[in-house]
């Protein structure tokens, strides 16, 4: 029964940071993945902000879907209550780590407002009440997202770096050679599909 | 009359979301492996726009400016809920294949964009044709990139076959990476008639670069179509910096999303 479970929980961890990749294959968060990804140190900050409020939102929204939302039956309020109560999140962590926490909000606080608007927050929350996951595994599953987006990010804003240094036709300077980039990176998390 | 016209016009071609201001982008990658996805898609956008546009609009005297941003989300969400509600109901096919990202049009940033920088300050009939216009534009704009991706992938167009027999389907155009393969040559496309445009010596004043890169701040930005515009003027290398410090600084959380720019600008 245990093993059972970590089993599946493992198969989510593999599945949802790699296999179906959040940005390179659902498209879920390609503004910080294009905006902020000319650094790799800011990128880094990005994923780890995006790690933290991914995973702390996905146990509120669960939370509250399971003890609030199901038990008035209202479960169809969860896109309004589920977008409230991530921007109100978010706001409260900035003030939270701002109080107690000035090293940490140094590293993550310019990020976290940026977070409030990620299309990827919402749609963890959302994908994980679609699948019908329990708040452990939702916790989970929100974790390994934010993990493949820090994946992606680092290795996007890695790839950019040295296309600094290169020549590039004047049509495609800019963003059309990170969405090529980014294409192919898609085409590379592709292979990751045999691993489950 | 004449208003709604060129409310009309305005948002399907000269300012069409997608193609001109690059907004909403997640969706637009997403959905768009067939076209009838991407009208559908569209169609959907178009709905809950057009309704929360009219909506906010009439409500815009009512809405303490402090507050408005968490209104106009209530206010989307809610249109949102239900179209999704009715889609589930009568069109279950394509809400199977649209998933979740019809709950995620709330985060849209077309829908907020409009509500911030037209419905709030405009009267209720522009406001309504105007989300009927971007929701127009953002449907022909979906469909496009669709049937692409459908005849390059599948042979396909609406489902029909297109193309010879001999031909043979690019699978990877139907899949994820093809989709950001079909947004790099559009937007090298738009960067180009850029380029030829500068050279010609006309103004650029109307069509901007990729604002889709800060897609996310649309809902923290006062007016994100009108400070777009106001990048253009001192353009930086792909508008960020410019935007970052043309901008007003406005309280709050606007204040706080502009380091990590000006930052990256360095």
């Amino acid at each position: 029964m245990v093993m059972d479970n970590i089993k599946e929980l493992l198969v989510i961890l593999i599945g949802s940071s790699l296999v179906s990749n959040v940005v390179l294959s659902q498209f879920l968060g390609l503004c910080p993945f294009l905006g902020v990804s000319r650094k790799t140190n800011t990128a880094a900050g990005m994923g780890a902000a995006v790690i933290f409020v991914i995973t702390l939102a996905s146990a509120v929204s669960g939370v509250i879907y399971k003890y609030i939302l199901v038990r008035f039956h209202v479960e169809y309020l969860k896109t309004i209550v589920f977008i409230l109560v991530i921007a109100a999140l978010v706001q409260f962590v900035e003030m939270f780590l701002r109080k107690s926490m000035p090293s940490l909000y140094e590293a993550l606080g310019i990020y976290l407002p940026l977070i409030t608007t990620n299309c990827a927050v919402l749609g963890v929350a959302i994908t994980n009440v679609q699948k019908e996951y329990g708040i452990l595994t939702g916790i989970v599953n929100g974790f390994a997202t934010a993990v493949g987006f820090t994946v992606a990010i680092v290795i996007l804003a890695g790839i950019r770096e040295k296309l600094e240094y290169n020549d590039i036709p004047g049509a495609f300077k800019g963003m059309p050679t990170v969405l090529l980039t980014a294409g192919l990176m898609a085409i590379a998390f592709c292979g990751f599909s045999g691993l489950l | 009359m004449n208003k709604a016209g060129e409310r009309l016009y305005n948002g399907i071609l000269k300012e069409n979301p997608t193609f001109v201001l690059m907004l909403g982008m997640c969706p637009t990658l997403a959905v768009t492996t067939s076209a009838m996805n991407g009208l559908g898609m569209g169609l959907t956008t178009m709905a809950v726009l057009a309704l929360s546009n009219l909506i906010i609009s009439l409500l815009r005297k009512v809405i303490p400016n402090r507050v408005r941003i968490p209104a106009f989300i209530v206010i989307i969400a809610s249109f949102v809920t239900a179209v999704e509600l009715l889609l589930e109901a009568y069109i279950p096919s394509l809400n199977k294949s649209l998933g979740v990202y019809i709950p995620l049009i709330v985060v849209n940033c077309i829908i907020l964009g409009r509500a911030e920088s037209y419905a709030y300050s405009n009267t209720a009939i522009a406001s309504l044709f105007d989300g009927i216009g971007m929701g127009l534009g953002f449907s022909f704009a979906l469909t496009c990139i669709g049937a692409v991706r459908e005849i390059l992938g599948a042979g396909e167009l609406f489902g029909l076959a297109l193309m010879p027999e001999s031909f043979v389907p690019i699978r990877i155009f139907g899949q994820a990476p093809g989709a950001f393969f079909v947004l790099a040559v559009l937007t090298a496309l738009q960067n180009h008639i850029r380029n030829v445009r500068k050279k010609a010596g006309r103004s650029y004043e109307k069509i901007g670069s990729g604002c889709s890169e800060d897609c996310m701040n649309c809902k923290d930005r006062k007016g994100c179509t009108k400070s777009f515009y106001k990048a253009e003027e001192a353009h930086g290398d792909d508008g960020r910096s410019a935007k970052a410090g043309t901008e007003p600084a406005s309280k709050g959380k606007v204040a706080l999303t502009k380091p990590v720019y000006l930052e990256e600008d360095k």
